[in-house]
């Protein structure tokens, strides 16, 4: 047997292995009606009928009527089914990995009520299985398991970035404290691009006398495996982070300013690994909300520039996060601005799903943020506050690249910001 | 020799043989059918749900019929021509007497009905909104594109129902009997078809909203 002939059995084995009632009652009752076309940005932006999610998902449709319909079944005897090809899976790749960001707006628009983008997801399981997955998320998936984070981030370059902050703040950063209450996890992008955000997490939660913890062990919250479909990686990543959860013997794990890692930690991890955890997850939002309706911290000032909030999909359409940051927002800012389809039906940034880890779907990428583009300008705004680090890069870019000057800020970052500090209270006073 | 020696043979059949095997057809196909969704089953949720299922899963086959204000101006057509087509299509189904009366002796179930010219008109309309529908798939990039065969198998006998009644009903074929007779036999392979094809979206979208639905509503997220 010949590797292709081999990848392509093992591609259509997990797709089979996917499907279970939900998938199968959405497949009947499709009636190809397009409106999830109308809900996906890589068809509003392209105009391109390829990238209608409802055809992103032929290659799983096709297994279920051949493999587990009975009229499938003989149209399969009789040689009248189309088959599940090496050469299908080719051409759908770029389909489910370069335009799809797992955003799950379709799954919210189809009018007979059929999770579109749960399907996607699933088809991905068959793209891995079948090695039709893009170079650049299986170098993050390979970089994550053998190295630890997807962007190849070792514990040495944390402790440097901590050692940094420690010494620019005096905060003191817990490290492997075990009994804590809290697990922190962060995002390689945080460790990297935003390290403001372990700066804001120290403040808040030494203001509002939360016990937290980060483990030198388990510390990076990204699942690739989850990005690219493949449940065994996904597995192996959320394992490293429960075993973490479990030495340390915390109460809770914070998942943070990330979206897809709060879907694999929150939801898919317990699956994935078979059992239900002795901790539970919050997202980093929930938390600080939380900390704030409880009076465990206070803030003080208006921020007054127009500013509006970008639901990150896998918060809002997820992982159900959304009035959480409506909450702290309205406590820190005076011109809060809702874009049109804002909350569950917020657009994507266009980078989530490991499609901004997928430098082949970069142009794509910057095509269709012009959805997002069309929704900042209708409400002409001066800043944009977000709860995820890859949200936050690909607006960052996609404003960059469009000449429009908004400075995107993650909605920890800004909540300690204006963050009363008792201790810095007293010394003013004493001034 | 011929198959029926005059129409009223034919119209007994259609009323009598025929008519049964469709039925028994159609509600064989739908159990079978249902079996293979629901065989296949869920794999059991270990995350700690944060809201129930059921109630969102019910509440999601009731608000799922109404489509969000972005999309609705992004396709104003498919939804409005789409609720004209099943409203009339249920106003004719459920309240042309003739239809009243067959479901009074199947199953002992009876309501009043509407009047013929109330009747006459859905026809014309869910007729209108039919071609409409295939205008539209045959012209929209995306439509196009995403249609099959079985798309427009399930237009046809759809359409034939409605034409064969309106037919019958204006008494535009002679004999009678045979234009009614042809009318059933339509909706014998409407209900023939159905299992086998999209129109089994009529029940299956309802458990479909459900399950979606019931993720949202384990997640927390407003369906």
């Amino acid at each position: 047997m010949s590797t292709g002939t081999l990848n392509i059995s093992k591609g259509i084995n997990a797709l089979k292995e996917q499907i279970d009632a939900p998938t199968a009652a959405f497949f009947s009752s499709c009636v190809h009606c397009g409106l999830c076309a109308e809900a996906c940005l890589f068809y509003t932006e392209t105009n391109d009928p390829k990238y209608t999610p409802i055809n992103k998902v032929e290659p799983l449709r096709r297994i279920w009527e051949s493999e587990y319909t009975l009229f499938g079944r003989l149209k399969k005897v009789l040689g009248l089914a189309k088959p599940v090809t090496d050469e299908m899976l080719q051409e759908w790749e770029p389909l489910v990995y370069d335009a799809c960001t797992l955003c799950g707006r379709c799954s919210m628009v189809c009018p007979v009520g059929n999770d579109i983008s749960t399907m996607i997801r699933k088809v991905r399981e068959g793209m891995v299985a079948s090695d039709h997955a893009p170079e650049g998320l299986i170098g993050a998936s390979t970089r994550a398991v053998k190295i630890g984070s997807p962007m190849g981030i070792r514990l040495k370059a944390l402790k440097a970035q901590i050692g940094h902050i420690e010494t620019d703040t005096g905060l003191t950063i817990p490290i492997d404290v075990e009994g804590a209450d809290y697990l922190a996890l962060l995002s390689s992008m945080e460790i990297i691009n935003f390290p403001e955000y372990i700066e804001s997490l120290a403040k808040i939660f030494k203001q509002a006398g939360v016990s937290w913890t980060l483990s030198s062990e388990a510390f990076e919250a990204t699942n690739s495996g989850i990005q690219i479909g493949s449940s065994d990686i996904a597995r192996e990543l959320v394992q490293r982070v429960v075993e973490g959860a479990e030495k340390l013997k915390v109460k809770y794990v914070i998942s943070p300013e990330c979206g897809h890692a709060y879907t694999a930690i929150r939801w898919d991890g317990p699956n994935l690994i078979g059992r239900e955890y002795p901790f539970k997850v919050v997202h980093i939002l929930e938390l600080l909300d939380e900390l704030q309706q409880s009076g465990r911290f206070k803030t003080s000032g208006l921020l007054e520039k127009r500013l509006t909030f970008h639901d990150p999909c896998q918060l809002v359409r997820k992982g159900g996060v959304e009035a959480q940051p409506r909450r702290l927002l309205a406590q820190i800012s005076s011109q809060f601005v809702e874009m049109t389809d804002s909350g569950k039906m917020n657009w994507c940034c266009g980078g989530g799903g490991g499609v901004s880890a997928n430098e082949r779907a970069d142009d794509i990428r910057l095509k269709v943020f012009n959805r997002k583009k069309a929704q900042l300008e209708e409400i002409d705004i001066e800043v944009m506050v977000t709860a995820c680090a890859n949200c936050r890069l690909v607006l960052e870019e996609g404003l960059e690249e469009n000449n429009m000057d908004i400075p995107v800020i993650g909605l920890s970052e800004l909540i300690s910001e204006h963050l009363v500090e008792e201790n810095a209270v007293k010394g003013e006073n004493n001034e | 020799m011929e198959l029926f020696s005059n129409a009223n043979d034919f119209l007994l059949w259609t009323r009598g043989d025929a008519f049964n095997i469709a039925i028994g057809l159609f509600i064989i196909g739908i159990l079978i059918r249902l079996l293979e969704i629901f065989l296949l089953g869920r794999k059991q949720d270990f995350s700690e749900p944060r809201g129930s299922e059921w109630g969102p899963g019910l509440k999601n086959i009731i608000t799922r019929s109404v489509v969000d204000n972005g999309t609705f101006k992004r396709a104003p057509f498919v939804v409005v021509v789409g609720y004209i087509w099943h409203i009339c299509f249920f106003i004719i189904l459920l309240f042309f007497v003739p239809h009243i009366e067959l479901i009074h002796a199947m199953l002992g179930l009876k309501w009043p009905g509407l009047g013929s010219q109330f009747i006459d008109a859905s026809a014309v309309i869910a007729m209108v909104a039919l071609l409409a529908m295939l205008w539209h798939r045959l012209t929209h990039p995306v439509l196009k594109f995403l249609s099959t065969f079985e798309d427009y198998l399930v237009w046809l006998v759809t359409f034939l129902p409605l034409l064969t009644g309106y037919i019958a009903f204006h008494r535009m074929i002679d004999p009678y009997p045979l234009a009614l007779g042809l009318h059933i036999l339509s909706v014998e392979l409407l209900l023939i078809v159905f299992p086998f094809t999209k129109l089994m979206h009529a029940i299956t979208l309802f458990i479909a909203r459900w399950y979606t639905g019931a993720m949202m509503g384990r997640k927390g997220i407003e369906s």
